[in-house]
């Protein structure tokens, strides 16, 4: 806690915890956000994407959540509701015992859950300097000194003050633009950072040097992280848990060992497939996965897997799966008939199938 | 870092904020030759049409009936006489104060009308966007001449119609512009960085959204000064602007045009000025535009 406790008194600036060690800093229950496309003649047609459709999971404080998954199986959608940069059609959103729209209001979340975006370039003005950027949150959250907030939060992701406060965007690399946009959420002291693709766009020496700013960050200050990603090799070394979606759905959350040593629903299991194998004995010969992803417009009935599994049976087709512990480990859970005895699939219970 | 090495001037010195950007756009536009000579012609002919009064000029109201029409180079007036023996000197330079006001007013009231108009609907969308954007067609559907002769026509005569019609004439294009550029802007993550720091509306669209929609904005409403200051002028030929004796080069022309036969030169005089005066304002509104548009 050295940098930014330095500079700003404790008191009404420093995060209160209120819920305790043992609520967790963010509780997501049945979210949706179906977003509207217009077809036919006039737009007349109503259809609806299931971007989200019904996320549930909850991450503990200091821990980091890994959330993994196809293009477009509503990742960045999931962050950007956390953030409430666009509304949630059903579901709550609990930040540390607090319901969004109940007790919390939209602005108090935003002091508490802050975001990283991936593009670096983009999600900095052009037209200020990189002082006036960090400071800009600080300032509208009505925080102290914010221009020394932002010097110190520079020092802070390794970028010396003095040289580059007055710069601008475009007059400094892609590296040193993202720890930037790290300090810009950091200034108003956060306690959830939710990393949308945050080191997808470096090359890699700048990224691990990013990840290392960002554990260390998290260490120092005490942050919480959902950290996005499709890199599984990065979600590995920098989360705790992780979790897999599918299509607007979670179906698989577990500790990292855990799904690394074992995935439990296929959908996973091909995925951590998908992996380049380092091993040039046992490269990957078979695609793990044909086809492309449903429509989320129409998604297939029954478990949403069902199209490209190779363990489909008709019980998959008709049942939604619910996401429960499995058998081996409680803290494992999968949306899988497979890993329900009562679902009445004929290879339900069955050792050795993933 | 391309930057520093290109253009050293601009980014070498640790500027205060604001300025850096300013002085670069500045900086380069006195490199360009011909920005360079079409600034001198504008600032030549907005200086005197405001010192006009001290120029030592003939008064230009007073005609003689002996000495109507004379020929350029004529001794006393040195670019002649109109048809009622006025100074074509004195007529052109003061003529110069109505036709810049009504041709630059008209397009600096679009452009914080419009750009108002058009940023709000870029920025805040859905209903709204649709409310201000289709009405703003509705206008596009006339020919901007049309319309402002339509506009002119049923409000009457004078000058103040004249800038009003000409003001909803180019409120549209401009509107449009900013809206296009604005809700390109909107979907920038900067603009969700800034949300979800909790500013409010007015908060982002002040720091954020003004500052990367503006020049743009501004670029294309200085190309309009031109085509404004020819419908202004066109509008005063109709007989449905500036009313006489007023000097204005748009009626000039249109007093002047009977006399082509007897004495063509100073009859072409006041749409010479025109047109060198809507040139120059074209290849000034190029010349930022390109100035502006050196970024990274």
């Amino acid at each position: 806690m050295s940098v930014i406790d330095a500079t700003v008194l404790p008191g009404p600036e420093a995060p209160i915890d209120k819920g305790g060690p043992n609520q967790p800093l963010l509780i997501v229950k049945d979210l949706k956000k179906h977003f509207p496309v217009r077809g036919g003649i006039l737009g007349r047609n109503k259809v609806m994407v299931q971007a989200v459709d019904g996320v549930s999971f909850s991450v503990r404080k200091g821990e980091t959540l890994g959330i993994v998954g196809e293009s477009g199986c509503g990742k960045s959608t999931t962050a950007r509701l956390i953030v409430g940069l666009i509304e949630k059609d059903a579901g709550e959103i609990i930040y540390d015992g607090e319901g969004l729209g109940d007790v919390l209001s939209l602005r108090d979340l935003r002091r508490g859950v802050q975001m990283v975006f991936q593009d670096s370039y983009a999600s900095l003005n052009p037209r200020l300097t990189i002082e006036d950027s960090i400071a800009f949150g600080a300032s509208v959250q009505g925080l102290s000194d914010p221009l020394g907030r932002a010097h110190s939060l520079m020092a802070r992701v390794g970028l010396d003050p003095a040289r580059f406060a007055q710069r601008y965007p475009h007059e400094i690399s892609g590296g040193q633009r993202q720890r930037i946009n790290i300090a810009r959420a950091l200034a108003m002291s956060p306690r959830l950072v939710v990393l949308d693709e945050a080191v997808s766009a470096l090359d890699k020496s700048v990224e691990a040097q990013v990840l290392n700013l960002l554990a260390d960050l998290r260490a120092e200050l005490g942050l919480t992280y959902i950290f996005i990603s499709h890199d599984l090799n990065v979600v590995r070394y920098i989360s705790d848990r992780v979790l897999v979606m599918y299509l607007g759905e979670v179906v698989e959350v577990a500790p990292v060992d855990a799904i690394w040593a074992r995935q439990a629903h296929p959908y996973s299991g091909s995925l951590f497939s998908a992996m380049p194998s380092m091993d040039p004995d046992t490269r990957t010969k078979k695609p793990p996965l044909t086809g492309d992803p449903p429509n989320p417009i129409n998604p297939p009935s029954g478990c949403r897997f069902h199209t490209r599994c190779r363990y489909a049976e008709a019980v998959c087709k008709t049942r939604v799966p619910a996401l429960q512990p499995i058998a081996a480990a409680p803290d494992h859970l999968a949306a899988c008939h497979l890993h329900d005895l009562s679902s009445g699939h004929e290879k339900a219970g069955k050792e050795g199938l993933l | 870092m391309a930057i520093v090495d290109t253009a050293p001037p601009v980014t070498a010195a640790p500027a205060p904020a604001g300025t850096g950007y300013w002085s670069g756009v500045l900086s380069r536009m006195l490199r360009d030759p011909l920005t360079l000579v079409c600034l001198s012609v504008v600032l030549a002919l907005v200086l005197s049409a405001i010192f006009a009064p001290w120029l030592g000029l003939a008064d230009p109201f007073k005609g003689s009936m002996i000495q109507r029409l004379k020929p350029i180079g004529t001794p006393g007036h040195i670019l002649g006489t109109d048809e009622q023996g006025r100074d074509m000197l004195a007529r052109l330079v003061y003529g110069g104060r109505l036709t810049l006001f009504i041709g630059l007013m008209p397009v600096v009231l679009a452009f914080f009308i419009g750009g108002f108009l058009g940023i709000v609907a870029g920025y805040v969308g859905g209903l709204l966007n649709t409310l201000i954007m289709r009405t703003v067609d509705v206008f596009f559907a006339f020919p901007s001449v049309l319309l402002a002769i339509a506009i002119s026509g049923a409000l009457g005569a004078g000058i103040v119609n004249s800038l009003v019609s000409l003001t909803i004439v180019f409120i549209p294009p401009i509107t449009r512009i900013a809206e296009a550029v604005t809700s390109g802007v909107r979907a920038l993550d900067y603009i969700e960085a800034a949300r979800a720091s909790g500013a409010g509306t007015l908060t982002v669209i002040r720091v954020h959204v003004i500052g990367n929609v503006l020049s743009p904005i501004f670029v294309y409403a200085t190309s309009l000064t031109s085509v404004c200051m020819i419908l202004a002028a066109g509008l005063s030929f109709l007989g449905i602007g500036v009313r006489p004796p007023e000097p204005e080069w748009g009626l000039m022309l249109n007093t002047l045009r009977s006399a082509i036969y007897v004495n063509p030169w100073v009859s072409a005089l006041p749409g010479l000025l025109i047109f060198v005066t809507s040139l120059c304002l074209n290849l000034l509104s190029d010349g930022v535009r390109s100035a502006m548009n050196v970024r990274d």
